[in-house]
């Protein structure tokens, strides 16, 4: 795990928390989230720090229950830490979600069922205010990026579970936020869609260099797509491992079949096992 | 023909039941008659004079059909025995109520689910005047109306029919805009959307097909709120004026000629609305999800 070493390098911005390392683009310390439930407190993130960076692509994969997707929501300030910090882009993460530093993809495409695909991508240009004719090249543009041209008068149930979800992706992508949250984006996909949208993700990610962090519960698709690997252990809810893939950039889908895929695929089971095994 | 199948046989079954329910009912009186004039009719004489009674206990069907036709097509429409012209005065009624049930409705659901507040005072209320009888209520609302200079009887009965008609819209409504879930409202959030964008992107158009199921509810809930307000206030046109004179002068054939047009303007009414129904649909991308 990365440790915070402020006064390493001279801070850009002055008004940067101590806390925060230089580069970071979110930076998580200490933090903690405490429920409080009928049956007691649960702990979904207790003390978890982390460094993510510009460009990268980092993935949380752990068992149900770990916090995975508390963490998500609290960088996008859906989820208030009850301990702990957190900054995105140097900013609180409400300053930051007021900013629309990111765009997030939720598990389920969430199109409104009376607005086109174009209509459902324009949703956040519209409420932040662009141009009638931005609007236009933006949608055609992002809709170019998830291979949707053509789609953009279709109503949501014309498509199908992927072209929904790739739809949702593009919606995200629409307002250029740097920062990408996913939220098992693929997860009620089937596998074949599944490994398309993957490749695809990656050739986007490529293209507009976002910095994406990105929940999963499939190691494969977490060792395919990330540049690094955060792997959490449930009760309390906290980060076991983090693995930097050695993996090249460039990243075909055999490339699943080589011993260095092979080989970090191998960690990241033990991560989890050694995180799962102690009280079930 | 298949949909219409199932229909027939209904309706069929249903006029069985009634001549038969006619010929037991306007036995009596015919059985009463030949006991006087000292004759002892068969089985056919029986049936025939039970079907053709002009003041019949329960007037066959094709005798309804016959007034009913009579006072809708050979009296002149200004004529107080026709059934347009008292059609016309219930319809002119039922669609001020509707208005009225509709703009209240919404406006209390959209108070409702924006403010707590309201959502406290205001839904009980609500509730509770849906168990007052309107019955009891329509000739009080008559006389406050006339206290208050409203000249006709119009608007208290078009504020009987709201009073019926508001609450459907006000349920649908307040279920409508509170139907997106977390993650809709999460999304907006991510946007950094204002309240008031919540509320105009997403709450209203997804409160939308709550909306249209509703208002086939709330005008035949209108329609019945304006016949009971046209029932003992007094009023001399309407078919709810129609019903009252037909009883109160002994003439079933009247009543259930009056209810009968009645039933076809409410099935009128709720074929309009389907209609706007269906066009409002298609216009929000098929209703499909």
């Amino acid at each position: 795990m990365q440790n915070a070493k402020p006064g390493d390098r001279p801070l850009s911005d002055p008004l940067s928390q101590d806390m925060t390392t230089p580069g970071a683009v979110i930076s998580a310390r200490g933090l903690s989230l405490t429920f409080q439930t009928n049956d007691g407190p649960v702990h979904a993130l207790k003390d978890v720090s982390l460094d993510i960076k510009k460009g990268e692509f980092v993935s949380f994969i752990g068992p149900s229950g770990c916090g995975k997707t508390t963490f998500l929501r609290c960088m996008a300030d859906l989820e208030h830490p009850t301990g702990g910090s957190i900054t995105v882009n140097g900013v609180s993460a409400q300053e930051a979600r007021k900013a629309r530093a990111y765009g997030y993809v939720f598990q389920a495409a969430g199109l409104y069922p009376w607005r086109t695909i174009g209509g459902n991508i324009r949703l956040p240009l519209e409420i932040m205010g662009y141009s009638k004719a931005d609007q236009a090249e933006r949608v055609a543009r992002v809709l170019e990026l998830v291979e949707l041209a053509g789609f953009e008068k279709k109503f949501p149930w014309q498509l199908s579970g992927g072209m929904q979800q790739r739809a949702s992706i593009a919606r995200a992508l629409a307002f250029d936020a740097d920062i990408l949250l996913m939220d098992e984006p693929f997860g009620a996909l089937d596998e074949i869609v599944r490994d398309h949208l993957n490749e695809q993700l990656l050739a986007l990610w490529a293209r507009t260099g976002k910095t994406i962090a990105f929940v999963t519960h499939s190691i494969p698709e977490a060792v395919y797509l990330s540049t690094k690997i955060v792997v959490m252990s449930p009760r309390p809810g906290r980060i076991s491992d983090v693995i930097d893939s050695p993996l090249p950039k460039e990243r075909p889908l055999e490339i699943r079949d080589t011993p260095e895929f092979i080989e970090i695929a191998h960690r990241v089971r033990d991560g989890l096992r050694a995180g799962h095994g102690y009280d079930d | 023909m298949k949909r219409f199948g199932p229909v027939l046989v209904v309706v069929l079954t249903i006029f069985a039941i009634w001549y038969v329910g006619s010929f037991l009912m306007n036995r009596t009186w015919v059985m009463d008659q030949a006991a006087r004039a000292g004759t002892d009719p068969g089985f056919t004489e029986v049936l025939r004079d039970t079907m053709n009674q002009d003041r019949a206990k329960l007037p066959a069907p094709h005798q309804v059909a016959a007034e009913l036709y009579d006072g809708v097509v050979n009296k002149k429409v200004t004529s107080k025995r026709s059934l347009v012209y008292h059609g016309f005065i219930t319809f002119q009624t039922t669609m001020a109520g509707f208005v009225l049930g509709i703009v209240a409705g919404v406006v209390l659901a959209v108070a409702i689910v924006l403010s707590r507040f309201a959502d406290l005072t205001l839904m009980p209320w609500a509730i509770i005047s849906q168990t007052i009888p309107v019955v009891a209520l329509a000739p009080m609302i008559v006389v406050l109306a006339n206290a208050a200079g409203a000249g006709s009887l119009l608007v208290p009965k078009a504020i009987i029919a709201g009073y019926l008609s508001f609450f459907p819209v006000l349920v649908s409504m307040v279920a409508g805009l509170r139907s997106p879930g977390g993650m809709q409202l999460d999304l907006l959030r991510t946007y950094g959307a204002s309240p008031g964008q919540v509320f105009w992107k997403l709450r209203l158009p997804a409160s939308l097909p709550y909306f249209f199921a509703s208002l086939k509810i709330a005008v035949a809930a209108s329609l019945v709120g304006t016949i009971v307000g046209e029932l003992p206030t007094g009023a001399i046109s309407g078919l709810g004026a129609r019903m009252l004179i037909g009883s109160q002068f002994g003439n079933p054939m009247i009543m259930w000629s009056a209810l009968f047009a009645a039933a076809i303007l409410a099935a009128m009414l709720i074929w309009i609305v389907s209609g706007i129904e269906k066009i409002a649909v298609r216009m929000m991308g098929g209703g499909q999800t």
